[in-house]
């Protein structure tokens, strides 16, 4: 298959964004038009005069991508030119979960159809770690640094697929660039479902994360092997797919001693109390889903 | 000499401002309308989502989006795959979509907006003044001022034709007082479908987002390319400024009707005193000029109809042989204590020969009315000018002492 995002772009090595972006586009095809709010897949792939992208791409601005999207998807089918042709927006967790929020609610609400995929790597990457919604319980971020008295991060993960199921999408699956043809076929099933849909795939990102760039997949794995990011599919608001862990299941300390930003906790006095905290979002998740 | 209006009485109807808009944006045939309600705009997108109800815009898309932000962002997505696209908005609204405007033009996308013009918060006020698009004077986009409902209608269609232009494709917001002409039943003659085609052809944009053959729009640019872009950006806008007049007389061919290209004057030839303003005050400002002309005042106007791209060598031209030049703004810049138009005036005039005294005044804020007699007020300060020389060079005027 013929890769839609050219080699040499600027991402680093190891870079979860350039997987995530491959994988989104070997499911939809090259008959799309992606919507790519700021952050570092924009940067790193689009520096003037250069762009990465074999298929018709636009930023515009952090928090409009999916009213960006919307305007495509009203346009091609006023002029006539909808045909088969898929409109997938790519955007990180800061500009999904937060600032694009009301953007990607109303998109939604109005029934456009289109994609929207959430490249989650927990945190503000390109501007230099900082928390977002996104940012797991206790993870160190520059803004939200553990310290003598912190932590870090004080609250868990927003959960956005849940607040997209309950904008009546007709699919909303979690995948994981760690499983790509987990990503690849949900994407491909996304974008063939008439009305809006969302994936949301996690993304470990080496440099914020801080792991080795020959980590990204390992540590990717590891999240789902835990119980801490469950894979599973939304199909008109009922659970009709998960990926299940069996007995392999990991203990949440195996992924955290892997990553700098949980490093604190194994240092910190109280830091095995957190780690339990951790442990305890796993554990429900296993329960709730049933992995 | 301007052209004489030909309009055919037989034609005439009474509609409201927003209607007028809202059927010469129908007739510009639109791809995608987007909009968000908010006084006094809504009447406009009322009236196109009731056309859309009736099936009377083919070809059309019209999202009811969450925001000002998404109404201009859709239009974002919705131009760069090759639709022509209309919004309206206001005050709150426009301040709203501020970052998105650069946006716009950045990427240059020929949208179309109908500003209803508005004064902005704290505090609340829902009436006219021009703060809210004078806010905006620095992100890009075409900005003209219409004087009567006819002229706001036909300034829509003229607005798509400037716009659109392969030289130019900067987009435009297309100003009507708020409530003043939004809100007025007047006669008018509706544009017309078929003269409409004639005039304003397909918008056929060379850069699209197609999966045929792919583009990357609102790339990274970093400091070895930005300064290229703004400098581009600023080239089409002083293009823009000989097509804002060429489709002036184009549409002048086609329907008869002209209000000026980027000014229009009334009573300057022999003027020692020019009034200068945008808008619906205009109407006003006549009537006092006629009123003093009888008593040998000799007094014009200076009506800007384009604020952006701002109209430097014809408001030189018109101001030439004025002993002395007063500009009426709805705005303020503060912390300057002037209003856009008195400051941008003067400072076209500097570095020139032209040395003549100009005052400005700060009038009709949040929806005051400006009456006869106080611009006949004003016309006497000016008059003392002439005489004296300047004392106070800008001012509000009007002011409630009780309140201060």
């Amino acid at each position: 298959m013929k890769s839609l995002l050219a080699p040499g772009h600027r991402g680093c090595a190891g870079c979860c964004d350039a997987m995530a972006a491959k994988f989104t586009l070997m499911g939809a095809g090259e008959d799309c038009i992606v919507i790519n709010p700021t952050g570092c897949l924009e940067v790193m792939t689009t520096p003037f005069p250069e762009t990465a992208w074999d298929v018709p791409w636009i930023h515009s601005l952090f928090e409009n991508a999916a009213a960006v999207g919307s305007g495509i998807e009203a346009a091609l089918k006023a002029l006539g030119k909808k045909g088969n042709t898929k409109v997938v927006v790519m955007g990180g967790d800061g500009a999904t979960l937060d600032i694009g929020m009301r953007s990607i609610s109303g998109a939604f609400e109005r029934g456009h159809d289109l994609t929207y995929v959430c490249i989650d790597n927990e945190a503000y990457m390109n501007t230099g770690v900082q928390r977002s919604g996104a940012t797991p319980f206790s993870a160190s971020t520059t803004t939200s640094p553990a310290g003598k008295v912190s932590f870090g991060n004080d609250r868990p993960k927003k959960n956005m697929p849940a607040i997209m199921v309950a904008h009546g999408a007709p699919y909303v699956a979690t995948t994981s660039i760690g499983y790509p043809k987990d990503m690849i076929n949900k994407v491909k099933k996304a974008v063939d479902i008439e009305g809006p849909t969302y994936i949301h795939a996690h993304a470990p990102c080496t440099t914020g994360w801080g792991f080795d760039t020959s980590k990204t997949v390992e540590v990717a794995k590891m999240a789902v092997q835990t119980g801490l990011w469950p894979l599973y599919e939304v199909e008109e608001g009922e659970v009709t797919k998960v990926r299940k862990i069996g007995k392999n299941v990991k203990p949440v300390e195996d992924y955290l001693k892997m990553q700098r930003r949980f490093s604190h906790l194994f240092k910190m006095e109280g830091g095995l109390e957190e780690i339990a905290k951790i442990q305890a979002l796993a554990d429900k998740n296993i329960e709730v889903y049933g992995l | 000499m301007a052209p004489e209006n030909k309009i055919d009485k037989e034609k005439m109807v009474v509609v409201e401002g927003s209607y007028a808009v809202a059927h010469a944006t129908k007739v510009c045939r639109p791809n995608v309308i987007s909009a968000y309600p908010i006084t006094p705009q809504t009447h406009i997108v009322e009236d196109l989502s009731q056309f859309m109800a009736d099936g009377e815009i083919p070809n059309c898309e019209y999202i009811n989006v969450e925001s000002e932000f998404s109404a201009l962002s859709a239009l974002v997505g919705a131009s760069a795959a090759g639709a022509r696209c209309y919004s309206a908005t206001t005050s709150q609204g426009l301040e709203l979509m501020h970052e998105v405007l650069f946006n716009i033009s950045g990427m240059r996308l020929p949208v179309v907006m109908t500003i209803a013009n508005r004064a902005v918060s704290a505090p609340i006020s829902i009436w006219n003044d021009h703060q809210d698009a004078i806010s905006q004077r620095d992100t890009g986009w075409l900005q003209l001022y219409a004087e009567n409902t006819q002229e706001i209608s036909d300034m829509t269609a003229q607005a798509f034709k400037i716009s659109e232009d392969k030289d130019i494709l900067m987009p435009s917001m297309v100003c009507m007082d708020g409530f003043i002409l939004s809100h007025v039943y007047e006669p008018i003659v509706l544009l017309e479908q078929d003269l409409t085609d004639e005039f304003l052809p397909a918008f056929e944009p060379e850069h699209v987002l197609d999966p045929k053959n792919p583009m990357s729009f609102g790339a990274f640019a970093d400091p070895n390319y930005y300064t290229e872009f703004r400098y581009l950006q600023e080239q089409a806008m002083q293009k823009s400024l000989k097509k804002i007049e060429d489709v002036a007389n184009e549409f002048y061919d086609v329907y008869g009707r002209y209000y000026g290209g980027l000014i229009d004057e009334y009573r300057t030839d022999d003027a020692d005193i020019i009034i200068m303003a945008m808008g619906s005050i205009i109407g006003t400002i006549k009537d006092v000029i006629d009123k003093l002309r009888d008593r040998n005042v000799k007094v014009g106007l200076l009506k800007v109809r384009s604020f952006r791209p701002f109209p430097v060598e014809a408001i030189k031209g018109a101001l030439k042989d004025a002993k002395v030049v007063v500009v009426l703004d709805k705005n303020i810049s503060l912390g300057l204590n002037e209003g856009a138009l008195f400051t941008e005036t003067k400072s076209s005039l500097y570095n020139t020969k032209l040395d003549m005294p100009i005052i400005g005044y700060m009038v009709g804020h949040g929806g005051r009315d400006i009456k006869v007699d106080l611009i006949e007020k004003i016309v006497d300060d000016a008059k003392e000018v002439i005489k004296t020389g300047i004392t106070i060079e800008s001012q509000f005027t009007d002011l409630k002492e009780e309140l201060l």
